[in-house]
């Protein structure tokens, strides 16, 4: 199943709906790099809260689309990982080091709206 | 105890497929959701090595007993080449294929019992099992 990308001004919003599979993983990289060129896009934001389960092929995947992202010029921000998502995860030995996350898509926007920068808390 | 639930595998859909049915059972046998998560992880991880290394075989998916302790158990079976060093396969970090070399670790990690039988060139039979906690 094709993950839906939005272009929202200088963010590309990809929010995936449903279970995928890897090549539906590897699609979704390739069509954001692509679409990074394309739109010239500073930031991507990819909206994992439908994924009921994340193993290491879709955390690799999502690594690698950070990176290069990144080599291209765009901040991308991993939205939504859930609870249970979080826990099979930190189980499995299954980072996402050197790949900003936030909350949701909400925290996810201004994160990039920060330039990226992590929220300063005041103290 | 009688319903064995048998997944093909032999293409990426069939792993998303065996991970599914995995937590569909897992929830009818009465696993927390934040179990569920981790037994459909697991599958996911051997369903994949099926695929990588056999190209294909097959993932049972049971719930089991042991005394009025109950459980799932998962047997993901091939007859691929084989792991030659089943030891090193189980060290994080060491893949021939390339992956993350987390797949059967990680599997080991999220469940409660976890062996493996392989013979080179014959195939290999993954046998893992997640028990239900007690509450107390």
């Amino acid at each position: 199943m094709e993950v839906p990308i939005l272009k929202q001004g200088l963010y590309l919003i990809a929010s995936i709906q449903s279970a995928l599979t890897d090549a539906d993983l590897l699609q979704l990289r390739e069509a954001l790099i692509e679409r990074v060129g394309r739109f010239r896009s500073r930031g991507v934001i990819v909206d994992v809260t439908a994924l009921d389960v994340m193993d290491s092929f879709a955390v690799r995947t999502l690594r690698d689309i950070a990176h290069m992202a990144r080599l291209r010029g765009a901040e991308t921000v991993i939205v939504g990982i859930q609870p249970d998502v979080a826990f099979a995860m930190v189980q499995l030995g299954l980072s996402l080091k050197g790949v900003a996350t936030a909350l949701d898509l909400e925290e996810g926007l201004a994160f990039l709206d920060r330039g990226g920068e992590p929220k300063r808390v005041r103290g | 105890m009688a319903d064995e639930i048998r997944v093909a595998i032999a293409s990426d859909k069939d792993v998303v497929q065996a991970r599914q049915t995995g937590r569909e059972l897992a929830a009818r046998a009465g696993f927390s959701s934040g179990d569920q998560t981790v037994i459909a992880a697991a599958i996911s991880e051997i369903a994949r090595n099926v695929l990588m290394y056999a190209r294909q075989g097959e993932i049972l998916i049971s719930v089991v007993m042991n005394g009025d302790h109950s459980g799932v158990m998962i047997v993901a079976r091939d007859q691929g080449p084989g792991i030659p060093d089943i030891d090193r396969a189980l060290r994080d970090g060491y893949s021939t294929s390339g992956g993350l070399g987390l797949g059967l670790p990680g599997a080991k990690r999220l469940m409660d019992d976890f062996e493996i039988v392989s013979a080179v060139q014959q195939g290999t039979t993954v046998t893992m099992r997640k028990w239900k906690r007690f509450h107390g």
